[in-house]
């Protein structure tokens, strides 16, 4: 049976994981090739690991950091931030990555998602999408809009319809972050990740606001999510992906348990 | 130990060449020189992307030496396209034949609820007599990514069940494929490639 997968979220600045609500007050909470490894030790399905810092001057520091995290590490692993170009994911894939996270480069250049996808597989272009609910909108899910810069800046595309044409293009998963749950550890957006699952036909990796194990075991069977990003949940010591994979498998959540 | 890893410029080899020299083995890349098949103690064929690309293995000549190759009893892994490929075809690119070790042809999943790609880590029912498999237990998952599949047959060495069942792995002497990534399928995916790198033909010692 294919299982829901839990995938383990390290924000990265500078070659240092960091720890942070809504990218404030930055804590060091170590080194990413470490952190990766206990990760997929203790369970997680796959690793992503978003570079925070994203400026030119990092992207060697990435590249550098990608590698070392990529030696040891044997289940999927996602990197994000900063690809703006074919060559950007490129030199990433070749570091190690198995799959690229694209944002707003995607939304500034959409053939950005096929190109890479000719090149790659449509399997290693993961496209995410930062998105606000729309409270003034008939319906504020159906029409939840896609942010930028960090969720401040609106660009003026429901989030369903970008999703479409995101697949359309050929993107290989969509990773969804409800930019209204984030940080908040009060539970994922159920109804948004479930309205963007239902319209589009590859995986949705739902993210933000996971505090629970029953928050997780609700974005599976509410939100259909196909998997979900845990971040904070891991970082500040709440569960490990193995004790998180137990509470779900307990709830009915099919989960992968041996590793 | 030596691997032959074939490369047809149709995604990134970083993985499997990483977790292949992890687990010991001498890696070289060929994509077009085949003497490196030619000498060959193993050959590892990884694929992503389309089927269409396959073409280039014909292109290149690579298809004839890799038969010649499995023909001397060379062992040979395909994984995941690089398993399609073993078959006669896909209807992902009908005009595209693969190499036809299995009379067979891949096709898309059926439409159903379920989404195609299937794409995640999913369960093995293995059969008894796969030595690529060897020591793989019920319970044990590994990572799949992909829209098409080979059928269940007599060479099936592997079932997995989404949307129907399907060949997620195959195996016929020296002859192997799997559908899933065992470079991607953490402690088992390493135990699957360990078997294909210590496989030994019957009869040929040690």
């Amino acid at each position: 049976m294919l299982t829901k997968r839990i995938i383990a979220c390290l924000d990265v600045h500078a070659g240092r994981v960091v720890k942070g609500v809504q990218f404030v007050d930055l804590v060091d909470a170590g080194d990413p090739a470490t952190q990766a490894a206990r990760h997929a030790r203790e369970g997680a399905d796959e690793i992503v690991l978003l570079d925070i810092t994203a400026t030119h001057e990092g992207r060697q520091t990435l590249l550098d950091t990608v590698r070392r995290t990529a030696r040891e590490l044997f289940v999927p692993f996602c990197v994000g931030g900063g690809i703006r170009s074919a060559q950007d994911a490129e030199q990433v894939f070749e570091a190690g990555a198995d799959k690229v996270s694209i944002n707003s480069a995607a939304l500034t250049d959409p053939a950005l998602i096929s190109a890479i996808g000719a090149s790659f597989g449509a399997q290693a272009v993961v496209v995410a999408i930062d998105a606000r609910r729309d409270p003034d909108a008939a319906d504020p899910v159906r029409d939840a809009q896609v942010y930028v810069q960090g969720g401040r800046r609106p660009i003026g595309r429901t989030v369903v319809e970008w999703a479409r044409e995101a697949e359309q293009r050929g993107a290989g998963e969509i990773l969804l972050t409800s930019m209204d749950s984030d940080g908040t550890r009060a539970g994922f957006d159920c109804e948004l990740t479930a309205a963007v699952s239902e319209a589009v036909g590859i995986p949705v990796i739902a993210s933000g606001g996971a505090g629970t194990v029953a928050h997780f075991a609700d974005v599976f069977a509410r939100g259909k999510a196909d998997a979900a990003l845990a971040a904070s949940i891991f970082h500040f010591g709440v569960s490990t992906s193995r004790s998180l994979k137990e509470e779900l498998a307990q709830a009915g959540v099919p989960v992968r348990l041996r590793c | 130990m030596r691997v032959t890893v074939i490369d047809y410029k149709a995604g990134n080899l970083t993985s499997v060449l990483k977790t292949l020299r992890h687990l010991g083995a001498e890696t070289v890349v060929t994509d077009g020189d085949l003497s490196l098949v030619d000498s060959a103690e193993r050959i590892v064929l990884p694929g992503v992307g389309h089927f269409a690309a396959t073409e280039r293995l014909d292109k290149t000549g690579l298809t004839g030496a890799i038969r010649s190759a499995i023909a001397r009893g060379v062992p040979f892994l395909g994984i995941c396209v690089g398993m399609q490929w073993l078959y006669a075809g896909s209807t992902e690119a009908p005009q595209q034949p693969g190499l036809g070790h299995f009379p067979e042809s891949c096709t898309r999943f059926a439409e159903s609820p379920e989404k195609v790609p299937h794409v995640g880590w999913n369960s093995l029912d293995v059969r008894a007599k796969s030595k690529l498999l060897a020591g793989v237990e019920p319970g044990e998952f590994v990572y799949f990514t992909h829209s098409y599949k080979g059928p269940v047959t007599a060479d099936t060495a592997a079932i997995t069940q989404y949307i129907e069942p399907f060949a997620a792995a195959v195996e016929r002497g020296n002859v192997m494929g799997v559908q899933f990534h065992p470079e991607k399928s953490g402690d088992t995916g390493l135990k699957i490639l360990r078997n294909f790198l210590t496989w030994r033909a019957k009869g040929a010692g040690c």
